[in-house]
């Protein structure tokens, strides 16, 4: 007799109770996920609910609380508090039986299959997932690095970064002005730096109305520019320049001490400057040699790393194709990976990956726009094959429901998270 | 009454081609080919109107749109008319420029072979926006009628009921996997074939035939006939 779906069915209950595992010579089969952002947060949660406890799952995250930092943007708006963009990893270790370890992996081990904690730990895995997000490139912006990040902070990370800089925004001198150096391709989150810019000119058209915004930018064009500029435009008409790489917008240097941006030879002076500079897989991926350049490069079909077929790598830290790297991205592939590591070490079935992304964009209050596309596996690379973006003149009725949308998908998300 | 359903038949070949899996073409072998264009396109950083109009930023612009260049009237009125350049048109525009730009000055034979056109527009395509910089750039790919759910890929198909099955779809299509006018339908991979006849019976795709064939189809049934077509020999 051949197999058809009603007999998979009918065996169904039987396979639960008793799946089959293949573990190397040990007990249930190991899944460590290295950070617990959007891309391993879920991908934990995912092994650890459709494996039913067959999978051990560990999941090593340094921070008690993750801010995300999608909508981080809007806190610096002021239509979000910080305790409203902060998730706890509590119900990961109680709903589902994850092992959630509050450490940093220093170091991965590929032949002994291993990950190192701080404490000098190592523990193991049959398959590993690498969700480390993104580290900023040392030197991308002359005269900026870390220790500069307090005076100009990035707020590309979330959390205190991104608390400093609306600190830093509420206080700004009356009239002062604010610097944005953007980023060079590739960056997470292609709209999120204007978005920023959106939401920093909502703040100060409220509170500071003759501020000026300044935003440096190496890039000719950016995701959604027709609606932001429009948006810029009647909203905050005036208070928003932008100096693309035609007039040196690419040829820029800071001083944090004097607080000014040197745009090709120009100094300008800023009140408050937010440098966000070329970024790079997280910096656990270049030390385990997962990196080629500046990313990690996986496989189109199931997210694994292309150097290490027991590694999936995840989200902004990879180099997979066409899809941007955002926060719906590193979600929907963490879904694809699963899927993966369970059809590896258990017995369960493998379908073929898809994958999305959606990103919302505020511009002004009840102003949303949004783009999205649909990305399937070819040989090369995952592709984009087909897309829609949100319209120039659209009405406010519909920019409203788009914001809604957003809202809506914003607890859809991270639900999907953290449970 | 015969002649009229080779007719509608002959109509789904176009379609059957546009639904194959998707195969992109190799950019290295593209900038090889551009060869043949570099005597009056330029192309990469800092390119300028030459002969031709520079092609940056091609994917996804209307024809005829690049500001400082003269196009011909030819090509001003298919811009009017709305024509874009994505992969496919230019796709079509590259087999036979003169077909879809009647009186265009642009002086080439056009590119018989598909694989060639492919590399070729993946060359192009990389001097456009990329959609992980900027996600509503133009697709880089085409969709296959992947949105089924996949318990339904996941059946399998008993081959001989498919053998049984068949018998209405060789009325028009060869067994011996002819494509003279009717697709050939024979070897495809059965998760093809699933999703192509689950297409036509959610009218997806449009062919009065199919949809009406397809339609009475169950699911155990369309898996079956995939098994079985999958190698019919076997
Ligand atoms: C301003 C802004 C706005 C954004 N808006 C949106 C949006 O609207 N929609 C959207 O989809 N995306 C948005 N994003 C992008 C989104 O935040 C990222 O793409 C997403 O978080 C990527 O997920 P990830 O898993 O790759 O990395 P992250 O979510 O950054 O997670 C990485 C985790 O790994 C941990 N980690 C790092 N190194 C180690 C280590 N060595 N050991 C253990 N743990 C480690 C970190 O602590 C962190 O928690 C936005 C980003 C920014 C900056």
């Amino acid at each position: 007799m051949r197999f058809n779906r009603r007999t998979v069915l009918a065996t169904g209950a039987a396979a639960l109770t008793a799946p089959m595992v293949h573990a190397a010579g040990h007990g249930k089969p190991r899944v460590v996920v290295i950070g617990g952002g959007a891309g391993g947060a879920t991908a934990a949660r995912y092994i650890a609910k459709d494996s039913d406890g067959a999978i051990d799952v560990t999941l090593i995250e340094p921070t008690r609380k993750y801010y995300t930092c999608f909508f981080s943007n809007l806190y610096i708006g002021g239509f979000k508090e910080i305790d409203e963009i902060g998730h706890t990893y509590g119900k990961l270790a109680s709903d589902y039986g994850i092992n959630v370890i509050h450490d940093w992996a220093v170091g991965i081990d590929r032949d002994a299959k291993t990950v190192r904690l701080t404490g000098g730990q190592d523990i193991p895995y049959d398959r590993l997932v690498v969700s480390p997000g993104i580290d900023f490139v040392e030197g991308s912006v002359p005269g900026w690095d870390l220790s500069a990040q307090n005076t100009m902070p990035h707020a590309y990370k979330g959390g205190s970064q991104t608390q400093l800089l609306r600190a830093q925004i509420e206080a700004m001198p009356e009239g002062g002005r604010f610097i944005m150096v953007a980023p060079p391709n590739p960056y997470r989150c292609p709209p999120g730096p204007y978005e920023r810019v959106s939401m920093v000119a909502w703040q100060l058209s409220r509170n500071n109305p003759t501020a000026k915004i300044l935003v440096v930018d190496p890039k000719e064009s950016f995701s959604k520019q027709a609606l932001f500029e429009e948006g810029w435009q009647t909203h905050y008409g005036g208070m928003v320049e932008r100096i693309g790489p035609d007039f040196g917008g690419q040829n820029v240097s800071v001083d944090a001490a004097a607080m000014t941006v040197d745009v090709d030879g120009s100094i300008e002076e800023g009140d408050v400057i937010n440098v966000i500079p070329a970024m790079k897989a997280g910096q656990i991926a270049q030390d385990a040699g997962l990196t080629e350049g500046n990313w990690a490069p996986v496989n189109p079909t199931d997210m694994t790393s292309k150097m290490d077929e027991n590694i999936h790598v995840l989200g902004d830290a990879t180099s997979q194709g066409d899809m941007p790297k955002s926060g719906f991205s590193a979600n929907s592939q963490a879904k694809v990976a699963s899927n993966a590591i369970r059809g590896a070490l258990t017995d369960a079935r493998v379908f073929p990956a898809k994958y999305a992304n959606t990103c919302w964009s505020l511009i002004a209050e009840n102003d949303g726009v949004k783009v999205g596309a649909t990305y399937e596996p070819t040989d090369e690379k995952i592709a984009k094959v087909d897309g829609f973006v949100s319209q120039t003149g659209e009405d406010a009725a519909l920019r409203k429901a788009t914001y809604e949308e957003s809202e809506g998908w914003y607890a859809g998300i991270t639900s999907d998270m953290f449970g | 009454m015969r002649r009229a359903a080779l007719f509608v038949c002959a109509a789904a070949a176009g379609l059957a081609q546009a639904a194959a899996a998707q195969t992109l073409g190799d950019a290295e072998a593209g900038a090889a080919r551009f060869d043949q264009c570099a005597g009056c396109h330029v192309i990469g950083p800092d390119a300028e109107n030459g002969i031709g109009p520079h092609l940056n930023d091609l994917f996804g612009r209307p024809a005829a749109s690049v500001a400082g260049f003269r196009y011909s009237r030819a090509f001003q009125r298919a811009g009017a008319k709305g024509l874009e350049w994505h992969a496919d048109t230019l796709s079509a525009f590259l087999e036979n420029p003169r077909q879809i730009v009647p009186g265009t000055r642009m002086s080439f034979r056009g590119i018989a072979d598909a694989q060639e056109r492919a590399d070729l527009i993946a060359y192009l395509r990389d001097f456009s926006a990329s959609p992980a910089d900027i996600p509503e750039a133009d697709p880089t790919a085409q969709p296959t009628d992947h949105d089924l759910d996949p318990a339904i890929l996941a059946i399998q198909g008993d081959p001989e009921y498919g053998e049984y099955l068949s018998g209405e779809c060789t009325s028009c299509h060869s067994r011996e996997g002819s494509d003279d006018g009717i697709p050939s339908i024979v070897f495809w991979p059965e998760d093809d074939f699933v999703v192509a006849m689950h297409a036509y019976k959610a009218g997806l795709r449009k062919h009065p035939v199919m949809e009406m064939i397809a339609g009475r189809l169950n699911d155990e049934e369309i898996a079956a006939l995939a098994a079985y077509f999958a190698d019919p020999d076997g």
